[in-house]
């Protein structure tokens, strides 16, 4: 007990002594490799067994649910993404798409209808002259890919808001979901369908759509992910139901709001 | 505690009752945090390799998540765990006066002094409750880049709804760059930290047991 007195406070005189003599296997030691190894356990069944298994799989898209409603509690339907003066424009914009640039659809623009359905009161479909004739605004704004690049575009359209009281969209309905000429698909929140700068794009940078943006018609979204903004849009469906996505249904998170 | 204090009187004294180098909340947020960075770093290096910043991507095998949305779905989980742990940690280290006991003051002269010691692998550790200055210095330096690495993480998730913070960075791409850099310090700083704990596997048992 004399002993432990004149020891420095905070250190086991026993272990002390090991330390100077290098006296091997330490116990430290050994619980170190321990760790280490279930720190290496941990790694390699993270990136093996547990990411593809069911369970950890089924756990993540738990959290990717909670996500989405937390999202939802941040996003402010009335802030808006910044915008840039036409010299910011990324030039040339890059295309992305999970098809190479000559696989873009073609759709013929005089045989193009919009489908309108769901909860809304007039379901007639919509010539593209029609669509062109509904008041547009051009909004000069920064696409952010899930992949972490970003540009900025100029996209000129119609608010959907706008369209969707003109056909009487229930909008208190949860979602609205849109189908593309290829067959991909997005669904996304109804106060995200009315944010003030959320659009149906005819024009980029003050051209008709070229094809591979997504002619005739995109939805720009700016306070979503790229692979949120859908491109050849041939259908539009108000909805309580959760009709998913291309991406959202490979494991993409559903709401990816910035 | 009076300097005729009998041995008794030392196993009562909370100072040194039982030799606590680390209490119980510093070793729980220690490796829950540890938990956490390895699955945000990870899956992080996952993700840069999707769009790169500079010319190399991370190899594979020490990536996480397999793919881009797998390593996001880890990332976008692993991070409620490191902000509430962080969070914890940072909150009880103000309250407790940990911090103020443990990292401060930092004296410059004294970081000069303790890198040479170190350097020359004649840095001692009998006392490990006490940091030399130059664990102060990486200590508070790795808390710093803890909480730079979260705002500039929150800047690029929420670059409209958290705008303000995101114009902090310089912007979203910069905020991207920046994020990427407090990863390589913290990166940096495990290098050394897990280093040493070799070294001076004591200080691996003080973080387990407590002493």
């Amino acid at each position: 007990m004399t002993r432990l007195r004149k020891a420095p406070p905070g250190v086991d005189p026993k272990l002390l002594i090991r330390d100077a003599a290098k006296l091997l296997p330490d116990p430290a030691r050994r619980q170190f490799l321990r760790g280490a190894a279930s720190l290496g356990a941990l790694a390699v069944l993270t990136g093996c067994d547990i990411v593809d298994g069911p369970s950890a799989e089924n756990a993540l898209r738990v959290v990717s649910r909670f996500n989405d409603g937390a999202q939802a509690l941040l996003f402010n339907p009335s802030k808006l993404a910044p915008t840039y003066p036409e010299s910011a424009i990324t030039r040339p914009f890059p295309f992305n798409a999970y098809y190479s640039e000559d696989e873009a659809p073609e759709v013929d623009a005089a045989s193009y209808r919009l489908e309108v359905g769901g909860l809304v009161d007039d379901t007639k479909s919509w010539s593209l002259g029609e669509l062109y004739a509904l008041p547009q605004e051009k909004q000069i704004t920064r696409h952010v890919c899930v992949e972490g690049w970003s540009a900025i575009g100029s996209w000129t359209g119609a608010r959907l808001s706008d369209f969707l009281l003109r056909i009487g969209a229930d909008t208190r309905a949860k979602y609205v979901w849109f189908r593309c000429a290829e067959g991909y698909s997005n669904t996304i929140d109804m106060p995200t369908a009315l944010h003030p700068q959320t659009q149906m794009t005819f024009r980029f940078d003050n051209e008709i759509l070229p094809v591979k943006y997504g002619f005739p018609m995109k939805i720009r979204i700016p306070t979503k992910l790229g692979f949120k903004n859908p491109k050849h849009v041939v259908a539009m469906h108000v909805t309580n139901k959760d009709l998913g996505g291309y991406w959202e249904d490979q494991g993409y998170n559903w709401f990816s709001g910035l | 505690m009076t300097s005729v204090a009998t041995d008794r009187d030392r196993a009562w004294s909370p100072a040194t009752a039982g030799g606590v180098i680390h209490p119980l909340w510093v070793r729980l947020t220690h490796w829950i945090n540890a938990i956490a960075m390895v699955v945000m770093i990870g899956s992080g290096w996952q993700i840069y390799n999707a769009s790169p910043l500079f010319g190399f991507t991370f190899p594979r095998g020490i990536t996480l998540g397999g793919w881009l949305a797998g390593a996001l779905l880890w990332h976008f989980a692993a991070m409620w765990l490191l902000v509430v742990n962080g969070m914890i940690y940072v909150m009880l280290g103000i309250a407790t006066g940990r911090f103020r006991k443990k990292l401060f003051p930092i004296r410059p002269r004294q970081v000069v002094a303790d890198l040479g010691a170190a350097l020359a692998l004649r840095l001692r550790h009998e006392d490990l409750s006490i940091y030399n200055a130059v664990q102060k210095l990486l200590y508070l330096g790795v808390i710093l880049a803890g909480i730079v690495i979260v705002l500039s993480g929150l800047s690029i998730w929420k670059p409209i709804q958290l705008q303000e913070l995101t114009a902090l960075f310089g912007g979203y791409d910069a905020a991207r760059y920046v994020h990427f850099f407090a990863m390589a310090t913290i990166v940096g700083f495990l290098l050394v930290h897990i280093l040493l704990a070799v070294i001076v596997p004591k200080s691996f048992r003080a973080m387990i047991v407590g002493r």
